[in-house]
């Protein structure tokens, strides 16, 4: 049994029916899902959540699909880890990791906004799927498609790492590299939803893509005991995931899984080479101007966010705050995370832990209260962005003597030494 | 000028359904007067009561967001392609 209601405007309130739509006709406002909270509080409980298998579809009362899900059956529910050596490194109490790098199947939180839109897409009746990406989306989508037995076509910029072009190429998607950046491929592909009749799962399927991102929202708060953080540090690209943040968190509290006065603050992260939303946070607007991208974080390479204006709502309305931070702070963020909580993620996530790092050191966050970090990516994916700042491997021959003398080398001045024998 | 405009699926009410109409305009915004003559109601979808472009909506001439030019004040000449897209979401 569904609980939606429909689709509606989000600045002008108009109503149109559940349908492949994403913009109102009347002000170009976005389309939000509308759901009959009354039943759905009647409805579920943590007991019954509880009993659902471990994937995002645990929350289904609060999606917006109609059947059975089709995709994504393992999606979701990814670990909260309770990040003490981070913590200690960083000089806070209680940190957590929201790890989305081990998302299943394409190692990216885009699991999620997939496995709803692709559903959502095989209900619509349709037979071929598609979708502008910076490459995280575009992996999803490719390998969503196969699994669903969709035609699949994806359009990404030129120059993505290689890791994000084979992780598409792979499961037999057409892929089209556009020569420009990410908001020349958006562009184009509005046009290209326009004209041919496919399920865009980030265009003209844009309203129950985005619920999906509510998922990562909906674990954390179950994973903390039906707790919400104090506050959660997330990136913003196009902006699709803050805002829903926000909305998850409100509709826990509005169906009565969670305290209805729980604060939590949102923040946002950005890389210094892309910041258009810290930009107008700092500035003290609501008004979002594009930028060119130019950074090593091209996941989050977004000049031209269309939700930008969302984030800062959503940011302000929850008392949080946001920053960007260098490309050598996403490097060494990215470090960070992998030396002390053993976990390798991409730019993107390098650019969640450094811009938790600087929201500590200037205050904003404080260090004795409950502290999420999404980590929304893979390291595996782009490794050509960090090949240049780690060890390389010592390379010698196969012999013992030649072992000991690289050893005796290494050990110098290490408290590790003289364990051998 | 003359230029080519791409029109979005929820505009194509006031172009008869055509998915490209011609306009006329020294610049973006002559060019979108000159498109209200032809398609009344056309324009105050795409800019509010203060001659703004909508929060929503991004105009391209010749694929540049006129944001990176001179706004609705850019310059057209013959032949330019205008594109009137709704904001679209993605990245990460």
């Amino acid at each position: 049994m569904s609980f939606v209601q429909g689709l509606k405007c989000r600045e002008c309130k108009r109503e149109y029916p559940i349908a492949p739509l994403h913009v109102c006709e009347d002000c170009f406002g976005p389309l939000e899902v509308e759901y009959d909270y009354d039943g759905i509080r009647q409805s579920v409980s943590r007991e019954k959540i509880a009993s659902r298998a471990h994937n995002l579809w645990r929350y289904r009362e609060l999606l917006p699909i109609e059947e059975e899900p089709r995709v994504g059956l393992y999606s979701g529910f990814t670990p909260l880890i309770r990040a003490r050596r981070l913590g200690e490194a960083l000089g806070v109490e209680e940190l957590y990791l929201k790890d989305d790098s081990v998302n299943h199947p394409t190692f990216s939180y885009k699991d999620r906004v997939v496995s709803v839109a692709i559903s959502k897409a095989i209900e619509f009746g349709y037979e071929t799927v598609s979708c502008a990406s910076t490459g995280n989306l575009a992996n999803s989508v490719s390998a969503h498609a196969a699994s669903a037995g969709l035609n699949c076509y994806v359009f990404i910029p030129e120059g993505l790492e290689e890791g994000k072009i084979v992780g598409s190429a792979i499961y037999g998607p057409r892929t089209v590299a556009i020569k420009g950046t990410y908001d020349d491929v958006n562009r184009l592909c509005s046009e290209i939803g326009d004209k041919y009749q496919w399920a865009f799962v980030n265009v003209n399927l844009r309203p129950y893509y985005a619920e999906g991102a509510k998922t990562h929202a909906f674990e954390v708060a179950e994973q903390l005991g039906w707790k919400l953080p104090r506050h959660i540090v997330v990136g913003s690209a196009g902006g699709t995931i803050l805002p829903k943040l926000a909305k998850g968190f409100k509709e826990l509290r509005e169906v009565g899984l969670v305290g209805r006065d729980e604060p939590c603050s949102i923040y946002s992260a950005q890389a210094a080479g892309c910041s258009p939303i810290i930009d107008a946070l700092k500035k003290g607007t609501d008004v979002v101007d594009p930028v060119k991208p130019n950074t090593i974080a091209t996941s989050i390479a977004i000049g031209n966010p269309a939700d930008g204006y969302y984030v800062i709502q959503a940011v302000k309305e929850s008392g949080g705050w946001g920053e960007n931070v260098t490309d050598d702070e996403i490097l060494d963020g990215i470090k960070l995370l992998a030396s002390t909580e053993g976990i390798f993620t991409e730019p993107a996530g390098g650019t969640e832990i450094a811009v938790t790092r600087k929201l500590i050191e200037q205050g904003r966050i404080p260090r004795d209260e409950s502290i999420v970090v999404s980590i929304t990516g893979n390291g595996y994916k782009t490794i050509e962005t960090v090949a240049h700042i780690i060890d390389r491997p010592y390379s010698i021959d196969a012999a013992l003597g030649t072992f000991d003398a690289l050893y005796d080398e290494l050990s110098k001045g290490s408290p590790e030494t003289a364990q051998a024998g | 000028m003359s230029v080519r405009v791409r029109v979005p699926t929820p505009l194509r009410k006031f172009t008869q359904g055509s998915d490209e109409v011609d306009a006329n305009g020294a610049t973006v915004s002559a060019m979108l007067d000159d498109l209200e003559q032809n398609h009344p109601g056309i324009k105050e979808r795409i800019m509010d009561e203060n001659g703004k472009v909508r929060r929503f909506v991004n105009v391209y001439v010749n694929g540049d967001d006129i944001r990176f030019l001179k706004n609705v004040d850019t310059a057209l000449k013959d032949g330019d392609s205008i594109s009137i897209v709704p904001a679209i979401a993605g990245g990460m």
